[in-house]
């Protein structure tokens, strides 16, 4: 590269490299903008269901990978918030209210009240006791889930229709549906960007660093790691929202452990602390469970064995790779 | 609520201790020892209770088939350790769940795969069948007051081997500080896998030895590894007491609460949403009793590392 002189052009190129580094992302999202167009050559709604759902679990992972990845919370009870989310639809359906916005509105404020209440207890708690923790509240509601025989219980809960959007019946359009969860993953990768990029995401890394240290410069991490887990649980309730109107059915089932575990394998397949890596780590593991699925009955047989080789052998997961692969002797780390 | 009822029910409620007791002593010290999170712990149970009625289909012969399945969950365990779980001690946290987990989706469906996905089913040895009457009109069956007795035989055994022995002495020394053991001369490797080892021999054997009064399927270690976990946690990752003692409070708790939670709601309930709301509230209760003990004491009730 030529060197550039001159303020303008030169803050111009610093910020093109800077948008280098996110260049996966817009080939990502480039690609999730035209898929649809190319399923009409094929089986459509079949594929583009698949899609829809791989887009929806893109934003639970994005939304894991925040605190994950840059606050090193790992949280073993992340399908909660899909389950709040998915419950706040159930619910207020079944009362009749059918507005999007509404069920998204309630569904972060009860995220956001569970991740408050739960963190509150769960980060006292550090290392292992932080996974455990998160993991017993994640059952509780599990549990609660299934206590809840007004709304199903154990069975779930059918759903009548889609949500509706703004008193239109436009999310029942399985292209329109679609978009609309691109356009919210699209929103939430570049909001979880800003926060990562804003003082707040740099505390957060910094606490991730050293507690110890961060705390002396006078951060208290209990607060920004509270307010990271909030936020994380709020992006993960609409991604539960999405998920119901997906399958229009709401059920316990949506919040187990394995469901969190598979988030984590998510993110982590993906690579964590790189945003993109969730995202792509969740289109990896869905499709490779689509494929596997199609190949043989027995297929688990062989998606376990790939996630132990992943954990074992791939450091940085598939963003680690892809880190290499452009600067060959770098180690693949995360960010 | 009668005498009889919760006779039987704590009963019930010790048996469920004992068995968790059973797989979480062999879940907290490779946790303690090595740092280790061993999410396929629960499969490894589901593999005893496999091998056992294999074993006892075998050679038509409950004991026989015990006393096959204990060295077949030993060997089981180290050819684990020593083809995956050696590679990640040490290793992140994230690392050895996303491994573990790969190894339950892959065994759970292997089982499937060898066994078929019915439940199998292994009969009660004839020396432990049938009921005795522990009181007038209560009859309560012999393998299960058998089964907390050789649960409580286990536990004491364990309990001098790790109090009274060299193998002991190290594996306390390792969850205090394995790298200062390491330092000191021990092949900290060679007690690692001694430990791992021992570990799955016990979570096989507390899945052959409940294989008679639970069905065998595929997924059966899933929910109960849960509960171990949960059981480590309130006891202190790292001790066997811890263990012993919140196995008994979780399995007591879930117990009487899963069978008197609906009958006390009722005091202030009507009867119908008690009986609802406390039958599915109830499995709730050990979470609330692991939240609460977090709450307090964040590294359990017998916190091993200071």
């Amino acid at each position: 590269m030529t060197a550039v002189r001159g303020t303008p052009t030169a803050r111009l190129m610093r910020l093109l490299r800077s948008e280098a580094r996110h260049a996966p992302a817009l080939w990502i999202f480039a690609v999730l903008v035209v898929v649809p167009v190319a399923a009409r050559f094929g089986p459509e709604s079949f594929l583009l269901s698949l899609l829809t759902r791989t887009l929806i679990f893109a934003i639970a992972a994005l939304s894991l990978d925040l605190i994950l990845g840059y606050g090193a919370l790992v949280s073993f009870g992340h399908a909660a918030f899909l389950g709040i989310g998915s419950y706040a639809v159930g619910i207020l359906a079944a009362h009749g209210i059918n507005e999007l916005l509404v069920q998204m509105l309630v569904a972060v404020i009860a995220a956001v009240i569970f991740a408050a209440a739960t963190s509150a207890v769960s980060l006292r708690a550090t290392g292992v006791y932080y996974i455990m923790s998160t993991l017993a509240f994640g059952q509780m509601l599990y549990f609660f889930a299934v206590s809840l025989s007004a709304y199903g219980g154990d069975d779930g809960l059918t759903l009548a229709a889609r949500s509706r959007l703004f008193g239109t019946d436009v999310l029942a359009n399985d292209r329109v549906f679609y978009y609309v969860a691109l356009v919210l993953l699209a929103g939430f990768y570049v909001l979880a960007r800003r926060i990562i990029g804003s003082r707040f995401g740099r505390v957060l890394s910094g606490i991730r660093e050293n507690p110890l240290r961060m705390r002396a410069v006078g951060f208290e991490p209990f607060h920004y790691q509270m307010t990271a887990c909030a936020l994380a649980g709020a992006m993960c309730s609409i991604a539960g929202v999405l998920l119901a109107n997906h399958s229009e059915f709401v059920s316990p089932a949506y919040m187990t452990w394995q469901r969190s575990g598979e988030l984590l394998a998510m993110v982590i397949l993906g690579g964590m602390g790189t945003l993109w890596g969730a995202i792509v780590g969740a289109i990896a593991f869905l499709l490779l469970e689509e494929v596997l699925s199609g190949l043989t009955e027995h297929w688990k047989l062989i998606l376990g064995p790939i996630l132990i080789v992943v954990a074992l052998g791939g450091r940085g997961g598939l963003a680690g790779a892809f880190k290499r692969l452009r600067q060959p002797g770098s180690d693949g780390g995360v960010a | 609520m009668s005498t009889a009822l919760l006779l039987v029910q704590t009963l019930n409620g010790l048996q469920l201790g004992i068995l968790l007791f059973l797989i979480a002593a062999g879940l907290t010290l490779v946790f303690g020892v090595m740092d280790f999170i061993n999410l396929a712990h629960g499969v490894q149970y589901m593999i005893g209770a496999y091998l056992a009625a294999m074993f006892c289909a075998w050679t038509d012969s409950f004991w026989i088939g015990i006393a096959l399945t204990l060295p077949a969950a030993l060997a089981f365990g180290l050819v684990l350790e020593m083809l995956i779980f050696r590679r990640l001690y040490g290793r992140d946290h994230l690392d050895q769940v996303l491994a573990t987990l790969g190894l339950i989706i892959f065994l759970n469906q292997a089982v499937k795969t060898v066994w078929g996905a019915a439940p199998l089913s292994v009969p009660v040895p004839d020396l432990l069948s049938g009921n005795i009457a522990l009181m007038d009109g209560l009859l309560y069956p012999v393998y299960r007051l058998a089964l907390i007795g050789i649960g409580l035989a286990v536990a004491l055994l364990l309990y001098v081997l790790i109090n009274a022995t060299r193998v002991g002495m190290l594996v306390r020394a390792g969850a205090t500080n394995a790298p200062m053991v390491s330092a000191l001369g021990v092949d900290i490797g060679r007690l690692f896998m001694v430990v791992f080892g021992f570990g799955s021999m016990l979570a096989g054997f507390a899945g052959a030895m409940v294989a008679p009064i639970l069905s065998v399927e595929p997924g059966m270690g899933d929910n109960l590894l849960i509960l171990t976990f949960v059981v480590i946690v309130i006891g202190g990752i790292g001790s066997i007491r811890g263990a012993f003692v919140a196995a008994l409070m979780v399995g007591m708790i879930d117990t009487l609460g899963r069978a008197f939670g609906p009958q006390l709601l009722r005091l202030i309930m009507a009867p119908a949403a008690a009986s609802q709301t406390g039958r599915s509230l109830a499995p709730m209760l050990i979470y609330v009793l692991m939240a609460a003990v977090l709450y307090f004491r964040p590294s359990g009730l017998f916190p091993v590392k200071q």
